[in-house]
């Protein structure tokens, strides 16, 4: 896959900071991701990955420095940038209590859309849960939830998927499927931000990585450019230096 | 109409919850049972003593029961952080403060049917000449009550004491419910008419828009914390 570079990025971070009390979490931070790019976030945990992409979601503000979301700043004009962003965060934003099939219709409802059943049986059919439309969520393993939490995402039609450790809990078959369903999804031109602390296969769906540490970000290369050694122990001794 | 869907989807989705679950139902039920045993053992068969305190023992009843319902209003939102799924949903996001008040609306309705009907069997108290003007009368107390449970359930959702500054925030917020509420049910159920009570309906209808309004208004910065 040939990462886009046309002249306006759908995202773009420039000098964001973010502050939680005395300790900045993010410091300074600019990135691009272009459509039909999908960028891996590495770093390790407690670096600032997951409150980059909250960031770009829209769920926290940034204590400097701008955020856009297809061309929306994500301060100012929150509900354009929920548009167009699917967050697939740590937690599952599924009720337990619920069927696969009522957490779909509540959301679709939710978003003031009207339901179709026939489509979203066609999207349970696309996260391979359709055989369990009609069981509580309570009964699923991690990777059920975690492909009916992405079937959810994409009620929306999103153009931008925030990923955060999205092949934690799956299996390999169901990794296969995410990779597969990730490499669709900037085939037509979406653009996924994938947070990650993992240095596995699932680094190849990368058209670029950035490494963050620390708030920092230290490194933003073309997967193509460093091995996968390359990469570990660059992010090992940069991850050293910091602490 | 989006707005209306929306409010219907959480609704639904509450009720549906509420259903499979019963966690709240079956406490605040037996909780409202618990209570009328309480006050039966305590007035004893002193008719006169049970006709002065009642319209005071019956919304005692239904508050207590409803602030342990008001008070879970959102707590089956921080499973799975569904609150924040519900934030990043686009939309107007009073849909789901019209939604979680027409739920404690419900519940509450049900607590008041169930204290009222248990009234009339343990403490043998005749409402049936009453009845027309204390539907009123619970009515617009349920929805001054569920109004500013609902918000100030939300307020206190993601404070880790909840449980004792959620009824700390609520009661003296409801102080002219109450009083408008106990008021008029002591002249109902007194045999006075409606119209005699007119000045407290007239309270808890001003007091119901501006507890409605104000969560409206405020839902939206409370969501976005």
């Amino acid at each position: 896959m040939v990462a886009a570079t046309g002249p306006d990025p759908v995202i773009r971070v420039v000098g964001v900071r973010k502050v939680f009390g005395l300790a900045p979490v993010l410091d300074g931070v600019s990135l691009d991701v272009h459509g039909g790019e999908t960028v891996g976030l590495l770093g390790p945990n407690g670096t600032g990955k997951t409150t980059l992409l909250k960031i770009l979601a829209t769920v926290i503000r940034p204590t400097r420095g701008t955020a856009r979301v297809a061309g929306h700043d994500c301060v100012r004009e929150p509900e354009d940038v929920r548009r167009e962003v699917g967050l697939l965060a740590h937690e599952s934003h599924l009720y337990e209590d619920l069927t696969a099939m009522e957490n779909l219709v509540f959301w679709q409802r939710f978003a003031g859309e009207r339901v179709r059943n026939d489509s979203l049986r066609a999207v349970l059919e696309e996260v391979e849960l359709d055989h369990c439309a009609d069981l509580r969520v309570r009964t699923f393993s991690a990777g059920m939830k975690r492909r009916l939490s992405l079937a959810r995402l994409c009620l929306g039609r999103p153009r931008v998927l925030l990923l955060d450790e999205p092949f934690s809990s799956l299996d390999q078959r169901a990794r296969k499927w995410l990779e597969q369903y990730l490499q669709d999804f900037a085939a037509r031109g979406g653009a996924i931000l994938m947070a990650t602390h993992a240095f596995g296969a699932e680094l190849d769906v990368a058209d670029r990585l950035v490494i963050l540490v620390s708030g920092r970000l230290i490194v933003d290369a073309p997967r193509g450019t460093m091995t996968a050694d390359e990469i570990h122990r660059f992010y090992t001794l940069h991850t050293e230096e910091a602490s | 109409m989006r707005f209306v869907r929306r409010t219907w989807a959480v609704v639904r989705k509450d009720v549906l919850i509420e259903r499979r679950t019963k966690e709240t139902v079956n406490a605040v039920v037996f909780f409202s049972v618990l209570l009328l045993f309480v006050f039966e053992f305590t007035l004893g068969a002193d008719r006169e003593r049970l006709a002065a305190v009642l319209p005071g023992l019956l919304w005692l009843a239904v508050l207590l029961a409803a602030l342990l319902g008001l008070g879970r209003t959102f707590v089956l939102e921080r499973e799975n952080d569904c609150w924040e799924a519900l934030l990043l949903t686009p939309g107007d996001k009073g849909a789901v403060y019209v939604g979680k008040l027409a739920g404690n609306g419900l519940l509450m309705a049900l607590v008041e049917t169930i204290v009222l009907l248990l009234f009339t069997l343990f403490l043998n108290v005749d409402v049936a000449g009453a009845l027309p003007g204390l539907l009123l009368v619970l009515a617009l107390g349920t929805v001054g009550i569920a109004a500013v449970g609902t918000l100030f359930g939300a307020m206190t959702a993601h404070v880790r004491a909840r449980e004792l500054l959620f009824p700390v925030l609520l009661l003296p917020a409801l102080v002219p419910v109450l009083l408008a509420i106990v008021r008029s049910t002591e002249a109902l159920l007194a045999g006075e008419s409606l119209g005699t009570v007119d000045h407290w309906l007239k309270l808890l209808v001003a007091a119901d828009v501006i507890y409605v309004v104000a969560g409206l208004l405020t839902f939206d910065v409370l969501l976005e914390g």
